[in-house]
């Protein structure tokens, strides 16, 4: 725009002033060195692990009784024999394997059925409110019912895990499409994305943070349900899961086991958040930009 | 009563044809009239803006016309379904430029190999070659508002609608977008149908300023624009005649004050 000259020089003039604001505007976005991840990111759960380790060192010989409180290396111990009989893999795996297939048959059922509540005005007047009471409602409740109904085996943990689950799944999705902008809608219909079509590329891809969201705390119920299941239902036919571990430690009186298997449900379930669900919500995040580094 | 799509025998002498259209909406105190016998002829390749200011009903007006909405009373009639861009870009954060272009093209019925290179062709056309794969995110407001005119004409609709499209961009990027969008007009032979509440803005543009009165929307004037293009916002005559409107449009609201 430096020629006053106004009316001829325009249009070769506007590319270059263009390309001129669009280099201005467009950050450079790099990775984060690892230097910096290891500061932010993985330093302070170590030092938060080494206190808590700490503590425990300190306050074992001034509780004075290893029935109640172990010793941090009866404990290592505890899982060091487990590793060594190797049973501490096959532990791991009854659970997991149960609370993943749980999962994912919650994610079949709640994904259409919060869908369906989203949308259906009728539905949602209907199950609705259920649907978000159910969510306050500890699973453990539902393991007599279920033990009842199903016996004492697989179905039945399956089950406890479904209704401690679906409920979140489907709450999430629901609340994800609230939040979609009513502008996307717009957009949507005025490209032709009307009707399943509008639902496919405009509401459910939008409402993907809230529905992972939703993954996320499923899980968490998923895992908890699972663990009172197998706690309270415990029968040697089914298998020892971390839940029956847990239950045998107790009835043994063997407090260091107790503080394994308490140890193995925390870690599992964190392990299976941090591998799974905590990587895709970054990315559903940050793919739209909504994960801004501070 | 409906809005009707032009047939294809019919002779078409028109991009958008407005007839006495009204539009109230029920509130708390009873029915409200927000556009009150409305006709308007766009002409194809003509550039109409309808200036106004708030509560002119604008935006209801749009809404009507890309068929979102019905008129309460009379008839619009467009050629096919008309593309629409907003005031906020509405490009979906869960896809990249170019797939953000390509879903409007899939939406049509544009076959998956031909997708890609004509979302390519259309960046080209809003000058951000090479922008295919970016995110919404990392493109500036101006970056955001071109691709979704791109989006927009994707939808090969001879009419465009523009909601106050560059309202919330700064001066600068305001005057560049006004200089591309002169020139896209120019190339595709569109009709376009632009809303603003600024003067200089719908002068800088149009063919014909539309001005409407607020509360009930009803056309106040109109003004033919024969300065010629390219025209630059800073024009005497573009201020001129800006000036002229200004002072017909503060009158209009000045009623309002007075009841």
């Amino acid at each position: 725009m430096a020629s006053t000259d106004t009316t001829k020089t325009v249009l070769p003039d506007a590319g270059s002033v263009e390309a001129g604001l669009d280099a201005l505007e467009s950050g450079v976005v790099g990775r984060t060195p690892f230097r910096q991840t290891f500061v932010n990111k993985i330093l302070p759960p170590i030092v938060a692990i080494a206190v808590v380790l700490a503590v425990w060192s300190l306050l074992y010989p001034v509780v004075d009784n290893p029935s109640k409180l172990p010793s941090p290396a009866a404990v290592g111990g505890a899982f060091k024999d487990a590793w060594m009989k190797g049973e501490l893999l096959g532990y791991i795996w009854t659970s997991v394997s149960r609370g993943l297939l749980g999962f994912f048959f919650a994610l079949l059922i709640g994904t259409p059925l919060g869908l369906l509540v989203a949308r259906v005005k009728f539905v949602r007047a209907a199950i609705g409110p259920i649907l978000s009471g159910l969510q306050s409602l500890p699973s453990v409740a539902w393991v007599p019912p279920a033990v009842i109904w199903l016996g004492l085996n697989n179905s039945m943990m399956y089950a406890v895990i479904l209704l401690g689950a679906v409920p979140s799944i489907a709450n999430g999705l629901v609340s994800g499409v609230d939040q979609v902008p009513p502008l996307f809608l717009r957009a949507g219909r005025t490209l032709g994305a009307t009707g399943l079509k509008g639902v496919r590329h405009v509401v459910l891809p939008a409402a993907m943070p809230g529905y992972v969201a939703g993954l996320k705390q499923g899980w968490a119920f998923s895992w908890r349900s699972l663990m009172a299941a197998e706690i309270i239902a415990s029968f040697p036919d089914l298998g020892v899961g971390l839940g029956q571990l847990l239950e045998n430690a107790r009835t043994a009186s063997d407090m260091a086991m107790v503080f394994e298997a308490i140890l193995l449900i925390l870690f599992v379930g964190i392990a299976i958040d941090l591998l799974i669900f905590s990587p895709l919500e970054r990315w559903v995040l940050r793919s739209r930009g909504l994960l801004v580094k501070g | 009563m409906a809005t009707t799509l032009a047939k294809a025998d019919e002779s078409v002498d028109h991009a958008a044809r407005l007839e006495h259209v009204s539009k109230s909406f029920a509130t708390p105190g009873g029915q409200q009239l927000v556009l009150d016998d409305i006709s308007i002829d766009v002409a194809p390749g003509e550039f109409v803006t309808l200036l106004g200011a708030s509560g002119c009903g604008k935006s209801t007006l749009l809404n009507l016309v890309a068929g979102l909405d019905r008129p309460t009373v009379g008839s619009i009639t467009t050629e096919g379904r008309p593309a629409l861009m907003f005031q906020e870009h509405a490009l979906f954060p869960w896809l990249t430029a170019g797939k953000n272009i390509e879903l409007a093209l899939k939406l049509r019925g544009v076959p998956k190999p031909e997708r890609r290179g004509k979302a390519e062709e259309l960046l080209e056309l809003v000058r951000l070659q090479g922008a295919h794969g970016k995110r919404v995110h990392e493109l500036s407001g101006g970056m955001r508002q071109r691709v979704a005119l791109a989006r927009a004409l994707a939808q090969e609709s001879n009419l465009l609608l523009m909601d106050e499209p560059f309202a919330a961009l700064d001066a600068i990027t305001r005057d560049v977008l006004h200089d591309e969008l002169t020139r896209i007009w120019a190339e595709t032979g569109l009709s376009v149908l632009f809303v603003t509440h600024n003067v200089r803005e719908a002068v800088r543009l149009a063919q014909r300023v539309v001005l409407l009165s607020s509360r009930p929307g009803r056309i106040a004037r109109e003004w033919q624009v024969d300065i010629p293009q390219p025209r630059r916002i800073e024009d005497a005559p573009v201020a001129e005649l800006s000036l002229e409107i200004t002072e017909v449009l503060r009158g209009e609201i000045r009623r309002h004050g007075q009841h």
